[in-house]
């Protein structure tokens, strides 16, 4: 009995070390490569020089750091409400029915590959930038060009691939609300929809800046969609209809043909995209504990 | 002094699915005086009770028959705005529920959906709600900390509030007491004394001693029917029937 209970911690304890090491290892071999050239360009130079030329020694990563952020927030610009409004939807509104039609769908959005979505989006979200959008926005700006391949289209496609986070976690947290605070209000004459908006999601908030985070930062870190979307310019964007390369994206795309020096420079870029997660990570944690409170 | 009945309830029967929980209630409820529901357990006070704000409605499957008329206007009538109908039918429930919000604002919810904006006047009704269940001196200078972290007995008091913040005329308590200490309890039972004089309540308990001491008339359910109501000291001394006296006597439920 004793015996197999300490073989079962055992085996409990490697796991967790083995999955708290792996951590460690990933970071420190990609501080490993990636520092030493971070010192010697210089960190300001790197983060805010303004072409990337790896062929000609140059180093600046601000294109893409432009890049993956200007994606990410359009995907959540676009995202984030919807996926809100989706949660609240199956949480409070939609009749049970309608429910399990919707979960399993949204599952499925989930299960999705994403090199799938990113063909998707090279197939009709893109064409439709070019054909659709583009002649809005020459209405206002003559000179405005796009081939589709943008920003506009990256965070289209972002944000339906974020969709089931949020509202997976929103919709639990929605649900988490207990049912005493829906009466009180009900009970006070306080139509559905200010019972929803001023205490069911405020009681939920937590739950749902989670979920904003944690779609943020699959955002962040997705590679292949974005590849088929972006276009992959390093240049830095003058509007949603230009073409991005992103940090990801980069790496993907430059790792396999880059010389010894190109390729350190791409995992500093790789430091760049895990410091980023981490300051997410950092402030979700933050905003989660001080709203918890209040 | 005038007994003006303030809701007649006619003929009511509520179905949950196939299961008939309430039949052929009649009742009339006297303004500004406390009613008092008692009965054993499952016999239907609390659906009783949820059936004079509607709260019924929140509920899958619930049938309803019968009428129940509010100052003489049928509240299940299609007519009836519920908004409005809650709002003068305000409801204190068995456990205290304050939302996760400052006591402030716990307090100015209800005027403020109802639109009132003004910081003097929400102030002033905060205040004034207050005041009126027996708060205000313990929690004037913590308006701004989170309801939560009241005491049992305050939260309840808070909810009492958050209530009479809307202006009612009639207040619903289902056991509003049950999850108190005693002091908490009379606390509660005094401000009852006090609160009759502006509003009618109707109030479910299960202590006896309770319904004695705070009631003025009470009824006694039984299997989703009224045995007999009657004046609190009536039933409690001389009952005409043989189950209600049963019930007090603690023979039976
Ligand atoms: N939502 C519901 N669906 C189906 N049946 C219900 C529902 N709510 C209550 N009932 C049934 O209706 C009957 C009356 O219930 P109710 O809660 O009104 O009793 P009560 O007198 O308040 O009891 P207690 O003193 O224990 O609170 C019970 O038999 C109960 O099982
Ligand atoms: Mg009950």
């Amino acid at each position: 009995m004793k015996k197999y209970e300490k073989a079962i911690e055992m085996i409990l304890f490697i796991s967790a070390t083995i999955a708290t090491l792996s951590v460690f290892l990933i970071t420190f071999f990609i501080f490993k490569e990636g520092l030493p050239i971070l010192l010697e360009y210089g960190i300001l130079n790197f983060v805010f020089g303004a072409n990337w030329a790896p062929t000609n020694g140059s180093y600046g990563a601000l294109p893409m750091i432009i890049g993956s952020v200007s994606v990410t927030v359009g995907a959540l610009i676009i995202g984030v409400p919807m996926g809100i409004a989706c949660a609240i939807f199956l949480a409070e509104i939609a009749p049970t029915p309608l429910v399990k039609l919707f979960k399993p769908a949204v599952e499925l959005l989930a299960g999705i590959p994403s090199v799938v979505y990113g063909f998707f989006g090279l197939s009709v979200i893109v064409p439709m930038i070019r054909t659709y959008i583009l002649p809005i926005a020459q209405k206002f700006n003559s000179d405005a060009f796009t081939t589709g391949y943008s920003i506009l289209g990256g965070a289209i496609i972002l944000a339906v691939m974020i969709l089931p986070t949020i509202i997976n976690i929103s919709e639990n947290s929605i649900r988490a609300v207990p049912n005493e605070y829906k009466q009180g209000s009900l009970a006070l004459g306080a139509s559905q929809f200010d019972t929803i908006s001023k205490v069911i999601v405020p009681a939920a908030k937590s739950g749902i800046i989670t979920s904003v985070v944690l779609g943020m930062g699959r955002a962040v870190g997705e590679t292949m969609a974005v590849i088929l979307i972006t276009g992959n310019m390093p240049k830095i964007p003058g509007s949603p209809l230009d073409s991005v390369a992103t940090m990801t994206g980069t790496i993907a795309m430059e790792m396999g043909y880059a010389s010894p020096m190109h390729q350190r420079a791409l995992f500093a870029t790789g430091i760049i995209l895990f410091v980023f997660i981490m300051l997410l990570n950092v402030t979700a944690t933050f905003t989660t504990r001080k709203l918890g409170r209040g | 002094m005038m007994n003006r009945t303030k809701i007649k309830v006619n003929d009511l029967n509520l179905f949950y699915g196939d299961f008939q929980a309430l039949i052929d209630i009649n009742l009339d409820i006297m303004e500004n005086k406390v009613t008092a529901l008692i009965g054993p357990s499952g016999c239907g006070k609390s659906t009783f009770i949820r059936t004079l704000n509607r709260m019924n409605d929140l509920i899958d499957n619930v049938k309803i028959k019968g009428e129940i008329l509010l100052d003489g206007a049928d509240i299940y009538d299609d007519k009836c705005d519920l908004i409005q109908l809650r709002k003068s039918v305000g409801m204190v429930f068995q456990k205290p529920n304050p939302f996760p919000k400052t006591v402030y604002e716990n307090v100015a919810y209800g005027p403020k959906i109802h639109g009132v904006k003004s910081k003097t006047a929400l102030d002033e009704i905060v205040e004034k709600s207050l005041r009126g269940a027996a708060l205000w001196d313990e929690v004037k200078d913590r308006l701004d900390k989170p309801a939560l972290g009241l005491s049992g007995g305050q939260q309840q008091r808070l909810c009492i509030a958050r209530c009479l913040a809307v202006e009612p005329d009639v207040l619903l308590m289902d056991e509003p007491t049950s999850a108190l200490d005693p002091i908490s309890t009379l606390k509660i039972e005094d401000l009852l004394e006090e609160l009759k004089k502006k509003y009618t309540i109707v109030i479910v308990t299960h202590n006896m001693q309770q319904a004695g001491r705070v009631s003025d008339f009470t009824s006694f359910f039984l299997n989703g029917e009224i045995i007999e109501t009657d004046l609190t000291d009536n039933i409690f001394s001389k009952p005409r029937d043989k189950r209600t006296e049963d019930y007090i006597t603690g023979r039976f439920g």
